[in-house]
């Protein structure tokens, strides 16, 4: 069975067949966006049926199992309603900006999708700067979530938008260290190549004890970066409503909660690409298919996405200076100091190679 | 050298916390408490403690506990129970004596506090676990704990 899945390649190859090449590219591209836009639009609606279906699990409920076959359609519908609900807003709202916050974020969450690498062939966009263009992306949400805060003109939403900056910021730094960790295994930003890499074993088992103390705190980390409990101080609903989207509704409100369930799935895929070789199958058992790879890494992201949603159930909120003191005072310099063992394992060639 | 026993003792504690919810999550299936109410109707049973609304028991004879105390009146915090009595005399002893004409209880005002079951002396009235307590008219939730005709049991004012 051969499945062609270089998308931009095959699209655009068709596509030169009968105009000329600018133009081709260019609509090849939007093609490409499109199919993205519409897998991750559902994907996400999925994300949030299996959210709440996993955490009716944890706590002894059965969840959503009305609308559709075990509760399939749940989200859909409810995607629906939400289109057609009214956008309201406040008066003294700063409209422009008001309006654009749910843009800034949905977007930057939709372009990091560009660079995955699902298989081989299936990569959207092979960037030579992959790691650095992921964390640079995932850094422009947080300017909608302040726009968002700022422009509604409501002390909580603002309360909300100015812990989720204070966040961000923070823990951006232990993601982008721990990943540089790993970047010392691979010796490239690229995807691609960082897969390449991982054929001698995932990076996981490669780094040992350093990559293991990595990959624990990337996952804290990313977990504080999606803003999701026990790091949810931004929509904090006991004390700030639901933070800084209090004053959306309808479809702009959608687009904020389908960025933090896109969000979680980047954040896992990044993970899954880092750590857990990609669309590498353990021990390539599964090497003669390419297309299996989908699978693998599909089922390795949903695996750590599963890992989030565990944390979200299981573990107590953090008030603001416990945050920032687990920042700061911990995540921060075991970063630091692993980064220095990581270099010397890959400096003395301690590194596990099969 | 407290710094690394507090990173010990906190991922440690956070992996008891996981392992905990773990279980919960993988026996989740069988024990799963939710009730599936419209659906269920037929064979939802209450639980024994819950306060539906409060009832008068009556025996086969048609005879109840209550004696016309109106302790459940007194005790009652916002005027839910308003009992009508009067004297007659007891055939037994030929005494006078009070009983209940109307035990009147008003659902719809009831906050489900329980102070009138503390208060009765004779355990005259208890909690009923129906809960599909809704009416299209307000007037039918004013109830009559008594039923017509029924008397007080011998003996038990005693
Ligand atoms: S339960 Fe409380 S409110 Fe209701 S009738 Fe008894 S004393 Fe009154
Ligand atoms: S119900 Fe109990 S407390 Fe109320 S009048 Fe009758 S015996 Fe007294």
């Amino acid at each position: 069975m051969n499945i062609s899945l270089n998308i931009t390649e095959t699209i655009q190859e068709w596509l030169i067949g009968f105009m000329p090449e600018g133009v081709a590219s260019i609509l090849g591209m939007s093609i490409v966006a499109l199919i993205y836009l519409a897998i991750f639009a559902v994907a996400g609606l999925y994300l949030v049926l299996l959210e709440r279906k996993v955490a009716a699990w944890f706590q002894l409920r059965i969840g959503p199992n009305r609308v559709g076959y075990w509760g399939l359609f749940q989200t859909m519908a409810d995607a629906l309603k939400l289109v057609s609900k009214e956008l309201t807003g406040t008066v003294k709202a700063d409209k422009f900006l008001y309006n654009l916050a749910p843009y800034f974020v949905i977007i930057s969450s939709l372009m990091a999708l560009a660079v995955f690498p699902f298989t081989k062939e299936f990569q959207a966009f092979d960037i030579n700067i992959g790691i650095f263009f992921l964390i640079a992306i995932s850094s422009v949400g947080v300017i909608g979530i302040l726009l968002a805060g700022w422009s509604s003109n409501n002390k909580f939403a603002l309360i909300g938008a100015m812990r989720s900056g204070v966040q961000t910021i923070s823990y951006e730094l232990s993601i982008g260290l721990s990943l540089l960790t790993m970047v010392l295994l691979t010796g490239s930003l690229q995807l691609s190549e960082i897969v390449e890499t991982q054929k001698e074993g995932w990076l996981i088992l490669q780094g040992h004890v350093p990559a293991v103390i990595a990959f624990m705190i990337y996952m804290i980390a990313g977990t504080a970066e999606t803003n999701r409990a026990p790091f949810d101080m931004v929509e904090a609903e006991s004390e700030l409503g639901a933070g800084f989207h209090t004053e959306y509704s309808g479809m702009k409100f959608a687009y904020f909660f389908l960025a933090e369930f896109i969000n979680m799935f980047i954040i896992a895929a990044i993970a899954t690409t880092v750590f857990f070789g990609a669309w590498l199958s353990p021990f390539g058992i599964t090497e003669s298919i390419p297309w299996l790879g989908v699978f693998w890494f599909l089922g390795k992201t949903l695996m750590l996405v599963f890992l989030m949603m565990w944390f979200r159930w299981t573990f107590p909120r953090l008030r603001v200076d416990q945050l920032l003191t687990l920042e700061w005072k911990y995540l921060l310099p075991i970063n630091l100091v692993n980064i220095v063992i990581m270099a010397i394992i890959v400096w003395l060639n301690l590194t596990i190679k099969f | 050298m407290s710094y690394i026993s507090d990173i010990y003792t906190g991922i440690k504690t956070l992996l008891t916390g996981m392992s905990v919810t773990g279980k919960y999550f993988l026996t989740s299936r069988k024990g799963a408490i939710t009730q599936q109410y419209p659906d269920n109707r037929s064979t939802l049973k209450m639980f024994e403690r819950f306060r539906g609304e409060v009832v008068m028991p009556h025996d086969e004879n048609n005879e109840h506990q209550c004696t016309g105390c109106q302790k459940c009146e007194l005790a009652c915090p916002n005027g839910s129970i308003e009992i009508i009595w009067d004297r007659g005399i007891d055939e037994a002893t030929g005494k006078k004596k009070k009983f209940i004409d109307k035990h009147i209880y008003h659902l719809g005002l009831c906050t489900m506090c329980g102070l009138c079951i503390e208060a009765c002396p004779t355990d005259a009235i208890v909690w009923a676990q129906n809960f599909e307590n809704s009416t299209y008219d307000r007037t039918q939730l004013t109830k009559v704990l008594n039923r017509p005709g029924s008397k007080v049991k011998a003996g038990v004012e005693d």
